[in-house]
């Protein structure tokens, strides 16, 4: 199964990890809705030991980066690098198919694990300890497989911007992964090791999630478009600024904590510093999209990707404000950050896949990319349960922050966040019904169109 | 440098890559490992040396029970106790409901206890740390003594019926099949009733202990 044709791609790679990233999304759904349904007092499996309602919050979780993100983007890194390198990925009979059962693999032997009670006590890591060893050989494999067309495409001069996000990415994780599993594990405990696991969950994001995000969309926004990006001096000044600052800022998970202050201050001051460099990256791609602003109307993949960009937007500009330590006092471990995690985690980088998804899911059959009813129906109902659910949840951090400050009975902060737990259920399902929607759409984006309907699409 | 030579595949892999990573790794995470590695480091059996009052009281209470799944109230059983409370409290991601850290500031430390302190956390039961970055219900690393070790069985075993309105799940499964408490539900409330019990006397004191302990109203 290695039918490439000339442009360098594996269709059917890109067609596998989009399936899987598929399946994945809607268990991450169903356990995001489960745990929800706790939060009512009306989980519909109590006392199930394997449906444990915290044990599927970390289904939820690891599903939703392990399982439907790096899928996701996997399929998008074999369709881009060949596309853009000229270079095949290293090789894709052997190591493609090997990466791509080893990862199924994992992220099975993840949720399994999790539900019968294995899980590693480490935010985002909760992968149970037997696996990691497996997704450290696995991200280092991943290295290679892309990092080689793009060393060889380097050799010869200056990179695509695309590029440097791309392998930046890669040689980034499997450090970030090593030092998040591993060193407060076995090694450093306590407070020490409370900045290592914070460093680790925001390199999670930011040197894995973010940077490999953004250079797909520096290879799809510039195809969509048929224009290349607005800016050069932006795109270094971004790439660069995102390099040199995100790394500096994980301590900013715990704030007011006894962590050595130097640390949260360089945290918070990074934080903040970091919206500039991601400044010059939006203005950039809005730059881009001037003059064409009329495509997002009837261009689903292009819409999904640009509203995932206005969604970061939104994230980084409430990230200045809440990394505060005056805001810390009141949001932190309130549901103000839950609000945020489901903007960025979803509402940008999952609406990222879901566009490239949506593009590349006749593309690989040879067919283009048309709009479909079903279509607009999972990206609205999407879009809107998501922004509903993310103000709802930020309504409701600063509500029990408040309530926690004024030294009220811990339950009155838990009633009186009832109300905004039942919205987040409802708008959850919107996201599934939007769900449902999407899997109908990719279903009929791969027929080939009807001489009848293709007037109408 | 040129601005072209930052676009080349060497100095993306060399600085961005390694260098800043090594750059934000150290003042993040290295500097503060250096900063706090003197601090004395306890393991599980050094912590069971001080059996606290609870545990000997548990095994009063739940005679048969207790004889059964830990033996005898001493050190050894006390150990085994905290390493499988602490294993159930993490495998059930109970720290993503309750925290281990009273913060210096929002009244946490009326509501609580005593502000955190990074040498409480120097020891093998916080390896990997437990500090958690959500609550939904209390923060716990003052949780010693705030509630009998009964009402705790009682709790775990159906939180709502305990505290009106919680969103606890009960935890069915820590409990033997005629209902009294299981080697899972004996461990978690040892460890939990450890939790803070080096600060002395300190539950007693909040005033706002009495509205969170519904048995004294
Ligand atoms: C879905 C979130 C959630 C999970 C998961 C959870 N709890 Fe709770 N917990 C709460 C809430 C809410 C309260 C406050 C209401 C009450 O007393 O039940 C609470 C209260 C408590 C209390 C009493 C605190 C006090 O000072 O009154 C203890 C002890 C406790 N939980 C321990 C645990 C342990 C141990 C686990 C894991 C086995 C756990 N919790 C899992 C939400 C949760
Ligand atoms: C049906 C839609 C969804 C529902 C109902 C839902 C529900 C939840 C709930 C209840 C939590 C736990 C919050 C808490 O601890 O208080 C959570 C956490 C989380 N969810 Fe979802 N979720 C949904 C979709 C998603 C999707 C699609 C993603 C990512 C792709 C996602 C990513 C996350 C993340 C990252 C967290 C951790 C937040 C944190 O710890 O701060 N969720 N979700």
């Amino acid at each position: 199964m290695t039918t490439s044709s000339r442009d360098g791609v594996c269709r059917p790679l890109v067609w596998a990890h989009t399936l899987a990233s598929l399946a994945y999304i809607v268990i991450v759904l169903f356990a995001g809705m489960l745990y929800s349904l706790q939060f009512l007092s009306l989980f519909p499996f109590p006392n199930v030991e394997f449906l444990s309602p915290g044990r599927l919050r970390m289904l939820h979780t690891n599903g939703a980066v392990y399982g439907f993100i790096i899928n996701g983007f996997a399929a998008g890194l074999y369709w881009a690098i060949p596309r853009f390198t000229g270079q095949r990925v290293w090789n894709e009979k052997y190591v493609g198919w090997f990466m791509f059962g080893a990862l199924q693999a994992a992220v099975l032997a993840t949720a399994v694990g999790l539900l019968a009670g294995y899980a590693q006590g480490i935010e985002w890591a909760e992968t149970p300890i037997f696996v990691d060893p497996f997704i450290v050989v696995w991200l280092i494999v991943a290295l290679f497989q892309f990092g080689i067309p793009i060393y060889r495409y380097g050799k010869s001069g200056p990179m695509y911007v695309a590029a440097w996000y791309m392998v930046a990415g890669c040689v980034w994780v499997p450090m970030v992964y090593v030092m998040g599993n591993y060193i407060p594990q076995f090694f450093v405990p306590g407070i020490a090791g409370a900045a290592i696991t914070g460093t680790w969950i925001h390199d999670a994001v930011g040197l894995f999630v973010t940077p490999i995000g953004w250079g797909l969309m520096y290879y799809f926004v510039p195809i969509l478009l048929r224009k290349p990006v607005w800016g050069h001096s932006m795109s270094l000044l971004g790439f660069w600024g995102l390099a040199f600052f995100y790394p500096l800022q994980g301590v900013h998970h715990f704030l007011w904590s006894p962590i050595p202050m130097y640390a949260q201050y360089a945290a918070v001051i990074s934080t903040v510093v970091l919206e500039l460099a991601v400044v010059t990256v939006i203005v950039n791609f809005v730059l881009t999209l001037r003059g064409q602003f009329g495509q997002l109307a009837n261009d689903l993949p292009l819409r999904w990707i640009y509203t995932g960009i206005l969604n970061y937007a939104i994230t980084c500009f409430q990230c200045a404000i809440q990394v505060l330590l005056t805001s810390q006092k009141i949001i932190h471990f309130t549901d103000w950050v839950v609000g945020h995690a489901h903007l960025i985690m979803f509402g940008t980088f999952g609406f990222w896949i879901f566009g490239i998804l949506s593009y590349l899911s006749p593309k690989v059959k040879g067919l283009e990319p048309r709009s479909t009813r079903a279509g607009e129906w999972a990206y609205w109902l999407i879009t809107i349960g998501t922004i509903l659910m993310w103000f709802d949840l930020l309504i409701a951090g600063v509500v029990q922050g408040v309530s926690w400050m004024s030294l009220a009975p811990w339950m009155e902060s838990v009633r009186v966040s009832v109300p905004f737990w039942a919205i987040r259920t409802a708008t959850g399902t919107m996201i599934i019904a939007g769900m449902i929607m999407y899997l109908v759409h990719i279903a009929e984006s791969r027929r080939a169109p009807s001489a009848g309907r293709a007037g109408s699409a | 440098m040129s601005s072209s030579s930052m676009e080349r595949f060497a100095p993306i892999v060399l600085v961005a890559g390694l260098l800043f990573f090594l750059f934000g790794t150290f003042w993040q995470a290295v500097a503060p490992w250096l900063s706090l590695r003197h601090l004395p480091y306890k393991s599980i059996d050094e912590i069971a040396q001080t059996v606290p009052p609870t545990f000997r009281m548990m095994a009063d209470d739940y005679p048969d029970e207790f004889k059964k799944y830990f033996g005898e109230p001493d050190t050894a059983a006390f150990a085994r106790a905290l390493r499988i409370g602490r294993g159930v409290y993490v495998a059930e991601a109970c720290w993503h409901c309750h925290t281990q850290q009273v913060r210096p500031v929002s009244n946490e430390e009326l509501r609580f206890g005593p502000v955190s302190y990074p040498s409480e956390y120097a020891n093998a039961l916080q390896l990997p740390p437990l500090l958690g970055t959500r609550r939904v219900g209390p923060d716990l690393i003052r949780e010693a003594g705030v509630h009998s070790s009964d009402w705790h069985m009682a709790h775990f075993k159906n939180p709502p019926a305990v505290t009106p309105g919680s969103v606890m799940p009960s935890y069915g499964w820590f409990f033997d099949k005629d209902g009294s408490p299981g080697e899972r539900a004996l461990a978690v409330t040892a460890y939990i009733q450890w939790l803070g019990s080096w600060i002395p006397n300190h539950a007693y004191e909040l005033p706002t202990r009495p509205a969170a302990q519904p048995e004294k109203q």
